[in-house]
Protein backbone atom coordinates (compact mmCIF):
# COMPACT_ATOMS: atom_id res chain seq x y z
CA UNK A 1 0.00 0.00 0.00
CA UNK A 2 1.39 3.38 -1.15
CA UNK A 3 1.01 6.22 1.30
CA UNK A 4 -1.08 8.13 -0.41
CA UNK A 5 -3.55 5.04 -0.36
CA UNK A 6 -2.68 4.98 3.02
CA UNK A 7 -3.72 8.49 3.89
CA UNK A 8 -6.83 8.61 1.60
CA UNK A 9 -8.10 5.70 3.61
CA UNK A 10 -7.55 7.51 6.37
CA UNK A 11 -8.53 10.60 5.83
CA UNK A 12 -10.92 11.17 7.51
CA UNK A 13 -9.18 10.20 11.16
CA UNK A 14 -6.14 12.06 9.81
CA UNK A 15 -8.53 15.16 9.15
CA UNK A 16 -9.77 14.63 12.81
CA UNK A 17 -6.38 14.53 14.25
CA UNK A 18 -5.42 17.00 12.34
CA UNK A 19 -8.44 19.11 14.12
CA UNK A 20 -7.75 17.84 17.93
CA UNK A 21 -4.08 19.27 16.88
CA UNK A 22 -5.53 22.88 15.78
CA UNK A 23 -7.42 23.45 18.58
CA UNK A 24 -4.79 21.78 21.34
CA UNK A 25 -2.34 24.51 19.75
CA UNK A 26 -4.90 27.29 19.53
CA UNK A 27 -5.91 27.45 23.07
CA UNK A 28 -2.75 26.66 24.32
CA UNK A 29 -1.47 29.78 22.06
CA UNK A 30 -4.02 31.96 23.39
CA UNK A 31 -3.46 31.13 26.53
CA UNK A 32 0.04 31.89 25.80
CA UNK A 33 -0.15 35.01 24.32
CA UNK A 34 -2.69 36.36 27.11
CA UNK A 35 0.00 35.87 29.71
CA UNK A 36 3.20 36.17 27.93
CA UNK A 37 2.30 40.19 25.84
CA UNK A 38 1.76 41.63 29.66
CA UNK A 39 4.80 39.74 31.06
CA UNK A 40 6.73 40.81 28.39
CA UNK A 41 5.43 44.55 29.09
CA UNK A 42 6.52 43.86 32.49
CA UNK A 43 9.85 42.56 31.55
CA UNK A 44 10.32 45.89 29.58
CA UNK A 45 9.35 48.19 32.03
CA UNK A 46 9.96 46.77 35.36
CA UNK A 47 13.75 46.07 35.02
CA UNK A 48 13.79 44.24 38.60
CA UNK A 49 10.96 41.63 37.69
CA UNK A 50 12.58 40.30 34.03
CA UNK A 51 15.24 38.27 35.86
CA UNK A 52 12.63 36.09 37.65
CA UNK A 53 10.19 36.34 34.92
CA UNK A 54 12.65 35.29 32.06
CA UNK A 55 14.33 32.98 34.23
CA UNK A 56 10.68 31.44 35.24
CA UNK A 57 9.77 31.19 31.44
CA UNK A 58 13.68 29.81 30.62
CA UNK A 59 13.65 26.83 32.90
CA UNK A 60 9.79 26.14 31.56
CA UNK A 61 11.89 25.48 28.26
CA UNK A 62 14.36 23.28 29.39
CA UNK A 63 12.08 21.04 30.87
CA UNK A 64 11.78 17.63 28.62
CA UNK A 65 8.62 18.33 27.16
CA UNK A 66 7.82 14.85 27.83
CA UNK A 67 8.95 15.54 31.77
CA UNK A 68 6.83 18.48 31.79
CA UNK A 69 3.23 16.52 30.96
CA UNK A 70 4.79 14.31 33.61
CA UNK A 71 5.01 17.11 36.49
CA UNK A 72 1.59 18.51 35.68
CA UNK A 73 -0.43 15.10 35.49
CA UNK A 74 -0.73 15.33 39.64
CA UNK A 75 -1.23 19.49 39.69
CA UNK A 76 -5.31 19.16 41.12
CA UNK A 77 -7.50 20.45 38.47
CA UNK A 78 -4.99 20.24 35.28
CA UNK A 79 -3.97 16.52 35.90
CA UNK A 80 -7.77 15.92 35.59
CA UNK A 81 -8.09 15.85 31.69
CA UNK A 82 -5.60 15.23 29.26
CA UNK A 83 -6.42 18.32 27.04
CA UNK A 84 -5.81 20.45 30.11
CA UNK A 85 -2.47 18.96 30.84
CA UNK A 86 -1.54 19.36 27.38
CA UNK A 87 -2.76 22.52 26.71
CA UNK A 88 -1.63 23.82 30.12
CA UNK A 89 2.28 22.43 28.83
CA UNK A 90 1.89 23.73 25.67
CA UNK A 91 1.21 27.08 26.92
CA UNK A 92 3.79 27.11 28.84
CA UNK A 93 6.34 26.77 26.09
CA UNK A 94 5.10 29.19 23.93
CA UNK A 95 5.53 31.30 26.98
CA UNK A 96 9.29 32.68 26.45
CA UNK A 97 9.83 33.69 22.61
CA UNK A 98 6.57 35.67 23.21
CA UNK A 99 7.91 37.51 26.55
CA UNK A 100 10.88 38.16 25.13
CA UNK A 101 9.97 39.50 21.78
CA UNK A 102 7.06 41.60 23.42
CA UNK A 103 9.85 43.33 25.88
CA UNK A 104 12.36 43.39 23.14
CA UNK A 105 9.54 45.29 20.95
CA UNK A 106 9.21 47.47 23.57
CA UNK A 107 12.68 48.17 24.27
CA UNK A 108 13.39 48.41 20.71
CA UNK A 109 11.16 51.86 20.41
CA UNK A 110 13.33 54.66 19.59
CA UNK A 111 14.64 56.70 22.91
CA UNK A 112 13.47 59.94 20.45
CA UNK A 113 9.89 58.86 20.28
CA UNK A 114 9.81 58.20 24.11
CA UNK A 115 10.58 61.34 24.65
CA UNK A 116 8.48 63.03 22.34
CA UNK A 117 5.95 61.32 23.74
CA UNK A 118 6.67 62.47 27.69
CA UNK A 119 7.80 65.65 26.35
CA UNK A 120 4.27 66.04 25.05
CA UNK A 121 2.23 64.77 28.09
CA UNK A 122 1.20 61.42 27.20
CA UNK A 123 0.80 59.57 30.39
CA UNK A 124 2.52 56.02 30.75
CA UNK A 125 -0.79 54.34 29.98
CA UNK A 126 -0.99 56.29 26.64
CA UNK A 127 2.71 55.75 25.78
CA UNK A 128 2.32 52.22 25.77
CA UNK A 129 -0.92 51.77 24.28
CA UNK A 130 -1.08 54.46 21.82
CA UNK A 131 2.98 54.30 21.19
CA UNK A 132 4.92 51.54 21.90
CA UNK A 133 2.82 48.35 21.67
CA UNK A 134 1.51 49.41 17.61
CA UNK A 135 5.24 50.28 16.94
CA UNK A 136 5.95 47.08 18.62
CA UNK A 137 3.41 44.64 16.67
CA UNK A 138 5.60 43.28 13.90
CA UNK A 139 8.10 41.94 16.79
CA UNK A 140 5.42 40.45 18.87
CA UNK A 141 3.77 39.05 16.21
CA UNK A 142 7.31 37.21 15.30
CA UNK A 143 7.26 35.69 18.81
CA UNK A 144 3.92 34.57 18.27
CA UNK A 145 4.92 33.13 15.12
CA UNK A 146 8.34 30.96 16.95
CA UNK A 147 6.17 29.92 19.27
CA UNK A 148 3.24 28.75 17.14
CA UNK A 149 5.91 26.76 15.11
CA UNK A 150 7.11 24.97 18.02
CA UNK A 151 4.09 24.60 19.90
CA UNK A 152 2.97 22.69 16.70
CA UNK A 153 6.09 20.05 17.27
CA UNK A 154 5.46 20.14 20.38
CA UNK A 155 1.60 19.09 20.70
CA UNK A 156 2.44 15.70 18.72
CA UNK A 157 3.82 15.12 22.34
CA UNK A 158 0.77 15.63 24.15
CA UNK A 159 -0.72 11.95 22.82
CA UNK A 160 1.85 10.55 25.08
CA UNK A 161 -0.74 11.39 27.87
CA UNK A 162 -3.93 10.80 25.75
CA UNK A 163 -4.62 14.38 24.90
CA UNK A 164 -5.12 13.08 21.08
CA UNK A 165 -3.91 15.36 18.15
CA UNK A 166 -1.27 14.40 15.40
CA UNK A 167 0.65 12.51 17.50
CA UNK A 168 -1.06 9.70 18.40
CA UNK A 169 -0.47 8.31 14.62
CA UNK A 170 3.21 9.01 15.63
CA UNK A 171 3.28 6.32 18.87
CA UNK A 172 0.32 4.65 18.01
CA UNK A 173 3.19 4.45 14.09
CA UNK A 174 6.16 3.57 16.46
CA UNK A 175 4.38 0.97 18.68
CA UNK A 176 3.91 -0.73 15.87
CA UNK A 177 6.45 -0.22 13.56
CA UNK A 178 4.36 0.94 11.16
CA UNK A 179 6.31 4.17 8.89
CA UNK A 180 2.95 5.02 7.19
CA UNK A 181 1.41 5.46 10.55
CA UNK A 182 4.01 7.94 11.73
CA UNK A 183 4.14 9.71 8.41
CA UNK A 184 0.06 10.17 8.49
CA UNK A 185 0.96 12.26 11.95
CA UNK A 186 4.15 13.93 11.03
CA UNK A 187 3.78 15.03 7.24
CA UNK A 188 0.02 17.19 8.46
CA UNK A 189 1.96 18.36 11.38
CA UNK A 190 4.63 19.86 9.18
CA UNK A 191 2.52 20.99 7.03
CA UNK A 192 0.29 22.92 9.61
CA UNK A 193 3.99 24.68 10.87
CA UNK A 194 4.76 25.50 7.83
CA UNK A 195 1.02 26.80 7.04
CA UNK A 196 1.30 28.65 10.23
CA UNK A 197 4.25 30.31 9.87
CA UNK A 198 3.73 31.25 6.39
CA UNK A 199 0.28 33.21 7.57
CA UNK A 200 2.07 34.33 10.32
CA UNK A 201 4.80 35.83 8.60
CA UNK A 202 2.50 37.51 6.03
CA UNK A 203 0.21 39.16 9.13
CA UNK A 204 4.01 40.35 10.32
CA UNK A 205 5.04 41.83 7.34
CA UNK A 206 1.64 43.83 6.70
CA UNK A 207 1.59 45.09 9.77
CA UNK A 208 5.43 46.11 10.42
CA UNK A 209 5.52 49.87 11.02
CA UNK A 210 7.64 52.35 9.05
CA UNK A 211 10.49 53.43 10.62
CA UNK A 212 11.91 56.57 10.17
CA UNK B 1 8.20 91.20 21.08
CA UNK B 2 9.99 90.04 18.20
CA UNK B 3 12.41 87.18 19.00
CA UNK B 4 15.20 88.81 17.41
CA UNK B 5 15.09 92.64 18.75
CA UNK B 6 18.56 92.17 20.45
CA UNK B 7 18.98 93.23 23.89
CA UNK B 8 15.40 94.92 23.67
CA UNK B 9 13.70 94.42 26.81
CA UNK B 10 10.40 95.40 25.86
CA UNK B 11 7.60 93.81 27.55
CA UNK B 12 4.47 92.10 25.91
CA UNK B 13 1.90 94.69 26.04
CA UNK B 14 -0.72 92.48 27.98
CA UNK B 15 2.64 92.21 30.47
CA UNK B 16 2.17 95.64 32.96
CA UNK B 17 1.79 94.08 36.31
CA UNK B 18 4.58 93.71 38.77
CA UNK B 19 7.37 92.30 38.10
CA UNK B 20 6.35 88.52 39.41
CA UNK B 21 3.58 87.76 36.59
CA UNK B 22 6.26 88.89 33.81
CA UNK B 23 8.33 85.89 34.83
CA UNK B 24 7.44 82.68 33.26
CA UNK B 25 10.12 80.52 34.44
CA UNK B 26 12.34 80.71 37.27
CA UNK B 27 15.20 78.32 38.30
CA UNK B 28 16.50 79.07 41.99
CA UNK B 29 20.02 77.26 42.38
CA UNK B 30 18.60 74.39 40.39
CA UNK B 31 20.91 70.95 40.63
CA UNK B 32 20.80 67.54 39.32
CA UNK B 33 22.81 64.49 39.91
CA UNK B 34 22.96 61.11 37.67
CA UNK B 35 21.84 58.34 40.15
CA UNK B 36 25.58 57.36 40.19
CA UNK B 37 26.20 60.69 42.22
CA UNK B 38 27.77 62.15 38.62
CA UNK B 39 26.73 65.98 39.02
CA UNK B 40 25.77 67.71 36.06
CA UNK B 41 24.20 70.83 37.11
CA UNK B 42 24.85 72.85 40.38
CA UNK B 43 23.40 76.12 41.25
CA UNK B 44 21.94 77.00 38.54
CA UNK B 45 19.93 80.10 38.75
CA UNK B 46 18.24 81.82 36.44
CA UNK B 47 14.84 83.84 35.19
CA UNK B 48 12.95 83.91 31.98
CA UNK B 49 10.70 86.62 31.62
CA UNK B 50 7.37 86.42 30.00
CA UNK B 51 7.49 86.70 25.83
CA UNK B 52 11.80 86.12 25.72
CA UNK B 53 13.54 84.01 23.91
CA UNK B 54 16.20 82.85 26.59
CA UNK B 55 19.26 80.44 24.77
CA UNK B 56 21.00 78.32 26.52
CA UNK B 57 24.57 78.37 25.11
CA UNK B 58 26.83 75.47 25.37
CA UNK B 59 29.50 72.57 24.55
CA UNK B 60 27.45 68.91 24.54
CA UNK B 61 27.22 67.71 28.00
CA UNK B 62 27.25 70.79 29.95
CA UNK B 63 24.00 70.89 31.24
CA UNK B 64 21.69 72.48 28.61
CA UNK B 65 19.27 69.27 27.58
CA UNK B 66 19.60 68.48 31.21
CA UNK B 67 18.09 72.01 32.33
CA UNK B 68 15.21 71.91 30.09
CA UNK B 69 14.41 68.04 31.08
CA UNK B 70 14.21 69.93 34.25
CA UNK B 71 11.25 72.71 33.39
CA UNK B 72 8.93 70.18 31.86
CA UNK B 73 10.18 67.34 34.82
CA UNK B 74 11.12 64.88 32.47
CA UNK B 75 13.83 64.73 35.24
CA UNK B 76 13.51 64.96 38.66
CA UNK B 77 15.33 67.71 40.20
CA UNK B 78 18.25 66.95 42.81
CA UNK B 79 18.10 70.13 44.44
CA UNK B 80 16.95 73.57 44.33
CA UNK B 81 13.02 74.72 42.85
CA UNK B 82 11.55 75.52 39.07
CA UNK B 83 8.78 77.78 38.97
CA UNK B 84 6.43 77.78 36.06
CA UNK B 85 4.25 80.43 36.64
CA UNK B 86 4.77 81.07 39.84
CA UNK B 87 4.08 77.10 41.03
CA UNK B 88 6.64 74.98 41.69
CA UNK B 89 7.51 72.30 39.44
CA UNK B 90 6.80 69.64 41.78
CA UNK B 91 3.05 71.13 42.68
CA UNK B 92 2.46 70.76 39.10
CA UNK B 93 1.04 67.71 38.01
CA UNK B 94 3.34 66.78 35.15
CA UNK B 95 1.36 65.69 32.62
CA UNK B 96 -0.53 68.78 32.78
CA UNK B 97 2.59 71.00 33.30
CA UNK B 98 3.82 68.83 29.88
CA UNK B 99 0.81 70.32 27.80
CA UNK B 100 1.27 73.39 28.86
CA UNK B 101 4.83 73.39 27.76
CA UNK B 102 5.64 72.76 23.84
CA UNK B 103 8.66 70.56 23.41
CA UNK B 104 11.00 70.48 20.51
CA UNK B 105 13.87 68.01 20.24
CA UNK B 106 16.56 67.36 17.56
CA UNK B 107 16.17 63.76 16.43
CA UNK B 108 12.50 65.18 16.91
CA UNK B 109 10.65 61.74 17.87
CA UNK B 110 7.87 62.26 15.68
CA UNK B 111 5.66 58.88 15.73
CA UNK B 112 6.71 57.00 12.62
CA UNK B 113 3.04 54.61 13.05
CA UNK B 114 0.91 58.12 12.01
CA UNK B 115 0.24 60.47 9.46
CA UNK B 116 1.63 64.12 9.52
CA UNK B 117 -2.28 64.86 10.42
CA UNK B 118 -1.67 62.41 13.68
CA UNK B 119 1.54 63.58 14.51
CA UNK B 120 0.37 67.52 14.65
CA UNK B 121 -2.86 67.34 15.88
CA UNK B 122 -1.66 64.70 19.13
CA UNK B 123 -1.54 66.87 21.90
CA UNK B 124 -5.09 68.89 20.92
CA UNK B 125 -6.30 64.84 20.92
CA UNK B 126 -5.03 64.22 24.68
CA UNK B 127 -7.17 67.07 25.18
CA UNK B 128 -9.88 65.61 23.37
CA UNK B 129 -10.60 69.05 21.04
CA UNK B 130 -13.49 68.72 19.25
CA UNK B 131 -12.70 67.22 15.84
CA UNK B 132 -13.30 69.82 13.82
CA UNK B 133 -11.64 72.71 15.78
CA UNK B 134 -8.02 70.05 15.80
CA UNK B 135 -8.74 69.73 11.86
CA UNK B 136 -8.45 73.48 11.22
CA UNK B 137 -5.82 73.89 13.89
CA UNK B 138 -3.93 70.91 12.00
CA UNK B 139 -3.83 73.08 8.40
CA UNK B 140 -3.37 76.53 10.00
CA UNK B 141 0.10 75.08 11.85
CA UNK B 142 0.61 73.75 8.39
CA UNK B 143 0.18 76.27 6.91
CA UNK B 144 2.36 77.96 9.36
CA UNK B 145 5.57 76.16 9.06
CA UNK B 146 5.20 76.13 5.36
CA UNK B 147 3.70 72.67 4.54
CA UNK B 148 1.11 72.45 2.30
CA UNK B 149 -1.72 70.25 3.95
CA UNK B 150 -3.06 68.95 0.93
CA UNK B 151 0.02 67.15 0.16
CA UNK B 152 1.92 66.88 2.70
CA UNK B 153 -1.25 65.66 5.37
CA UNK B 154 -1.19 61.45 5.24
CA UNK B 155 2.01 61.60 4.99
CA UNK B 156 4.03 59.56 6.93
CA UNK B 157 7.53 60.83 8.62
CA UNK B 158 9.67 58.50 6.44
CA UNK B 159 8.72 60.18 3.50
CA UNK B 160 9.76 63.37 4.31
CA UNK B 161 13.14 65.03 4.45
CA UNK B 162 15.05 66.18 7.72
CA UNK B 163 14.09 69.56 7.48
CA UNK B 164 9.98 68.82 6.65
CA UNK B 165 10.13 66.12 9.43
CA UNK B 166 11.70 69.12 12.02
CA UNK B 167 8.69 71.72 10.64
CA UNK B 168 6.12 68.93 11.82
CA UNK B 169 7.86 68.92 14.69
CA UNK B 170 7.34 72.14 15.50
CA UNK B 171 4.09 72.33 14.39
CA UNK B 172 3.31 69.56 16.89
CA UNK B 173 4.97 71.88 19.89
CA UNK B 174 2.86 74.26 19.01
CA UNK B 175 -0.34 72.40 18.77
CA UNK B 176 -2.55 73.10 21.47
CA UNK B 177 -1.05 76.83 21.62
CA UNK B 178 1.49 76.41 24.68
CA UNK B 179 2.29 79.54 26.28
CA UNK B 180 6.00 78.29 26.81
CA UNK B 181 8.35 76.33 24.37
CA UNK B 182 11.29 74.38 25.09
CA UNK B 183 13.28 74.14 22.35
CA UNK B 184 16.36 71.53 22.72
CA UNK B 185 18.81 71.96 19.92
CA UNK B 186 15.67 71.56 17.31
CA UNK B 187 17.58 72.83 14.13
CA UNK B 188 20.94 70.87 15.33
CA UNK B 189 20.56 67.33 12.61
CA UNK B 190 19.80 69.58 9.74
CA UNK B 191 22.24 70.62 7.20
CA UNK B 192 23.66 73.97 6.81
CA UNK B 193 21.23 75.57 3.96
CA UNK B 194 17.74 74.04 5.72
CA UNK B 195 19.45 75.15 9.07
CA UNK B 196 19.57 78.62 8.03
CA UNK B 197 15.90 78.65 6.25
CA UNK B 198 14.53 77.16 9.21
CA UNK B 199 16.15 79.76 11.64
CA UNK B 200 14.78 82.45 9.88
CA UNK B 201 11.07 81.50 9.21
CA UNK B 202 11.26 80.46 13.34
CA UNK B 203 12.14 83.82 14.27
CA UNK B 204 9.14 85.21 11.81
CA UNK B 205 6.98 82.95 13.26
CA UNK B 206 3.68 85.23 14.30
CA UNK B 207 2.24 82.33 16.62
CA UNK B 208 6.10 82.85 18.80
CA UNK B 209 5.95 86.32 19.05
CA UNK B 210 3.60 86.06 22.76
CA UNK B 211 5.40 82.89 23.50
CA UNK B 212 8.37 81.95 26.43
CA UNK B 213 11.13 79.62 24.53
CA UNK B 214 14.04 78.41 26.02
CA UNK B 215 16.30 77.37 23.43
CA UNK B 216 19.26 75.05 23.59
CA UNK B 217 21.92 75.18 21.36
CA UNK B 218 25.40 75.15 20.70
CA UNK B 219 25.55 77.16 17.58
CA UNK B 220 26.72 80.80 18.62
CA UNK B 221 24.58 82.11 15.40
CA UNK B 222 21.76 80.70 16.12
CA UNK B 223 21.88 81.82 20.01
CA UNK B 224 22.35 85.21 18.34
CA UNK B 225 19.88 85.28 15.70
CA UNK B 226 17.31 83.54 18.14
CA UNK B 227 17.72 85.42 21.63
CA UNK B 228 16.77 88.06 23.75
CA UNK B 229 19.41 86.73 26.07
CA UNK B 230 21.72 83.94 26.06
CA UNK B 231 22.77 82.04 28.89
CA UNK B 232 26.21 80.33 28.43
CA UNK B 233 26.43 77.37 30.14
CA UNK B 234 29.21 75.45 30.90
CA UNK B 235 30.32 72.24 32.99
CA UNK B 236 26.74 72.62 34.94
CA UNK B 237 26.93 75.91 35.54
CA UNK B 238 25.99 79.69 34.35
CA UNK B 239 28.83 81.56 33.88
CA UNK B 240 27.26 84.67 32.14
CA UNK B 241 23.79 85.67 31.27
CA UNK B 242 23.70 88.57 28.43
CA UNK B 243 21.82 90.37 25.66
CA UNK B 244 23.13 89.59 22.46
CA UNK B 245 25.20 92.72 22.12
CA UNK B 246 26.58 92.41 25.82
CA UNK B 247 27.25 88.76 24.50
CA UNK B 248 29.45 89.99 21.50
CA UNK B 249 31.54 92.32 23.85
CA UNK B 250 31.90 90.02 26.74
CA UNK B 251 35.01 89.84 28.58
CA UNK B 252 33.99 86.29 30.61
CA UNK B 253 36.35 83.90 29.03
CA UNK B 254 33.70 81.44 27.85
CA UNK B 255 31.61 83.35 26.45
CA UNK B 256 34.92 85.87 24.69
CA UNK B 257 35.76 82.64 23.38
CA UNK B 258 32.60 81.65 22.22
CA UNK B 259 32.52 85.31 19.90
CA UNK B 260 36.05 84.83 18.97
CA UNK B 261 35.82 81.35 17.70
CA UNK B 262 32.49 83.11 15.50
CA UNK B 263 35.13 85.91 14.10
CA UNK B 264 37.33 83.15 13.24
CA UNK B 265 35.16 81.25 11.18
CA UNK B 266 31.67 83.84 10.51
CA UNK B 267 30.94 81.72 7.60
CA UNK B 268 30.35 78.84 9.86
CA UNK B 269 27.59 80.22 11.13
CA UNK B 270 29.16 79.88 14.80
CA UNK B 271 29.05 76.25 14.70
CA UNK B 272 31.01 75.09 17.57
Amino acid sequence: MTLLQFFSRHHREIFQGTLEHIWLVGIAMLLAVGIGVPLGIIVAKRPWLSKPILGGANIAETIPSLALFGFLLPVPWLGGRADRLAIAALALYALLPIIRNTAAGITGVQHAVRDAARGMGMTERQILLQVELPLSFSTILAGIRIATVLTIGIATIAAAVGAGGLGEFIFRGLAMVNNQLILAGAIPAALLALGADAVLSLLERRLRPVRA
Amino acid sequence: MPNNSSGNSNTPSNVSAADASATAIELRHVSYNLPNGRSLLHDLSLTVKNGETLVLLGRSGAGKSTALKLINRMLELSGGEIRVEGKSTIDWDPIALRRHIGYVIQEIGLFPHYTVEQNISLVPRLEKWPEDRTRARVAELMKLVGLEPAKFLHRHPHELSGGQRQRIGIARALAADPPILLLDEPFGALDPLTRGELQREFQELEQLIRKTIVLVTHHVGEALLLGSRIGVIEAGALVGLYTPKEFLAAKEPVAAGYVANLRMYPNEEGDL
